[in-house]
């Protein structure tokens, strides 16, 4: 097994090069003189050899290629153009609101998902299942923003339960994190019900019906923790949803987090701050797969990696 | 792979169907699926027929009924400008169609025979072009679409071009791994005895056999191509306003969400229905395919 986790993360290198590769390769492939574009059309010919010289655009490719490598290794992502502070500052100051909602939306996926999933599985083709799955259809076939903004109208608007933005207390995570939860927990639902019904057929359960166990016994303790292995890959997979989730969900309930920083960026040409956003969510996916992935090999004794 | 035929007054006879048909037969007995397919030849229509079954023109601009609440005349009311909702979400779905098969077509062209070569020649070729696409699939889903259009700059166009590049990644990964199967397959085998070359085997004997996958994954890539359009719309990153493009109205409309929340509903419930369209056919495809299934 540490020779599979050793394995894991020496290929992992190749992955995280080359995404800083692409992020790198992002700003010198803009059409046209990226300081320029960076700039905006009224800028003075000062301010542009300005922003030229503050990124390093002035020098040679490698130069350029192997600065930005360097500064990398010591965490350093450059200043922004907007505000000049330290662009890996800004990162962290909004870095843990992003994980705070992502927790929270991992939290109502997996266990509106799993339940679901459950319900639908012990009476299948029943009305209950119908509508548990229609319902995760939709979920699935909702925009996010626009379930965001349909939150925002039901439940901060017409109800006035919960408040429709920013952060501070529990109350303004409720909203962000359902809608963001949505689309996970349909797929999570969707799993966990086609894995159940697969473990449901087996002779095992059969064998502990005709032994005479209760039926929650057979559903919560035999049927579901074998069923439950597909359905935590499934979860696993969803960080990439939530943190591109994110990106939206932010948008929608200024959630001041490093998704809503990138799309600030991009609408300000605010570069060193695009990079460095889109650094540190990739980095974080490609890292929060890794961890899964591991995580496997440790969890289920079953499973032989080599 | 065998069909009834009744012959009048004759006894059943048994003819060959070709495969498509075998799966239409399949398809046909499930209901979701049809509805999915309904529902896009719906959208297609309304998409295709705009120009005749808008009731106003979507860029007609009337401030006087700015926000208005939906009336006859105007079923779905007006957006901050005062144009015709109705139609602009019938104008969209013109756009959004459009959006989900160019981005469909750039990533099939590309992807499928990038995963069919590399998956076929294998060694250092096919190491490069999968650690190309490990790195691309590193960047989650939207992300990468922003990405790009961080390069090309916003706009509908550079949408859907990164909304499309996206997809070669999920083509070419699918598509080699089912040539990595197919490949060791004895019809392979004696195409090659044959004499046949690698482009013939690829593109005649391998890339064939991919199809039931390719339109599977395809029929789910348009809605989820749908759906990204719409993100980068609502960011203003993709079309931009007038655009009547659904993800670009909502973005527009959100800030009235109090005084007028129809501007908002509407946009919204026509991606979902297409979206939702789209993954039942999808779904509905993939269990017609799928040999298990098969009677």
């Amino acid at each position: 097994m540490w020779s599979y986790i050793a394995k894991r993360l020496l290929l992992a290198v190749p992955v995280i090069i080359g995404v800083a590769f692409i992020v790198f390769a992002m700003v010198r492939l803009i059409p046209g003189d990226p300081a320029m574009v960076i700039a905006g059309q009224a800028a003075t010919p000062e301010y542009i050899a300005a922003i030229r010289e503050d990124m390093g655009l002035d020098r040679p490719l490698l130069v350029q290629f192997g600065l930005y490598f360097k500064n990398l290794a010591v965490g350093d992502l450059g200043r922004s153009i907007r505000s000049k502070a330290p662009v890996t500052e800004e990162i962290w100051a909004r870095l843990p609101n992003t994980f705070r909602l992502a927790t929270a939306s991992m939290l109502v996926a997996a266990s509106v998902g799993v339940g679901a999933g459950i319900v639908s599985a012990i009476r299948p083709y029943s009305l209950l299942d119908a509508a548990v799955m229609v319902a995760a259809l939709a979920g699935l076939s909702m925009p996010i923003f626009w379930s965001g903004l349909m939150m925002i109208l039901v439940f901060s608007v017409i109800l006035g339960w919960f408040p429709a933005f920013g952060t501070g207390s529990l109350a303004h995570l409720v909203l962000p994190s359902v809608t963001l939860g949505m689309t996970s927990a349909a797929i999570i639902a969707r799993m966990t019900r086609s894995s159940m019904l697969e473990v449901l057929r087996t002779d095992y359960i059969r064998t502990a019906r005709a032994k005479g166990q209760v039926e929650r016994v057979v559903i919560g303790s035999h049927a579901f923790r074998n069923a439950l292995i597909p359905v935590i890959t499934v979860i696993g997979l969803q960080t990439g949803t939530l943190l591109s989730g994110a990106v939206l969900t932010e948008s929608v309930f200024a959630w001041p987090g490093v998704g809503r920083l990138l799309v600030e960026g991009i609408l300000t040409r605010d570069y060193p701050v695009v990079q460095g956003s889109v650094l540190v969510v990739a980095f974080v996916f490609v890292f929060v797969n890794l961890a899964v992935d591991i995580l496997y090999a440790v969890a289920d004794p079953r499973i032989h990696y080599t | 792979m065998i069909e009834i035929e009744q012959g009048a007054g004759r006894r059943p006879q048994v003819v060959r169907a070709s495969r498509a048909k075998l799966a239409w037969l399949q398809f046909r007995r499930n209901r979701a699926g049809l509805l999915g397919l309904g529902i896009i030849c719906g959208f297609l229509v309304i998409g295709l027929l705009a120009p005749v079954i808008a009731p106003h023109d979507p860029y007609e601009v009337d401030f006087e009924r700015s926000l208005q609440r939906p009336v006859s005349g105007s079923p779905f009311g007006r957006d901050e400008l005062g144009r015709d909702m109705l139609s602009r979400v019938i104008y969209g779905a013109r756009i959004s169609m459009m959006i989900g098969v160019i981005a469909v077509v750039i990533g099939v062209s590309m992807g499928v025979p990038l995963g069919a070569l590399s998956g076929y020649y294998g060694g250092l070729p096919d190491l490069l072009t999968q650690r190309v696409v490990d790195v691309m699939l590193a960047f989650p889903g939207v992300l990468l679409a922003i990405v790009i259009v961080a390069v090309l700059g916003v706009g509908l166009p550079q949408a859907m071009i990164a909304i499309g590049i996206v997809s070669i990644p999920v083509y070419a990964r699918l598509v080699r791994g089912q040539t990595l199967s197919l490949r060791a397959q004895e019809f392979v085998e004696a195409a090659r005895a044959m004499g046949a070359g690698v482009g013939r085997i690829v593109f005649r004997h391998i890339l064939p056999n991919t199809l039931a996958v390719v339109i599977v994954q395809s029929t789910l890539q348009v809605a989820s191509a749908i759906l990204t359009a719409a993100a980068l719309g609502f960011l203003g990153l993709g079309a931009q306003p007038p655009t009547a493009e659904w993800g670009a109205m909502l973005s527009g409309a959100r800030q009235y969400l109090r005084l007028a929340p129809h501007a908002v509903t509407f946009p919204g419930l026509a991606i979902m229905t297409t979206v939702l369209g789209f993954n039942l056919l999808g779904d509905g495809i993939r269990d017609a395919l799928d040999p298990k299934m098969r009677l």
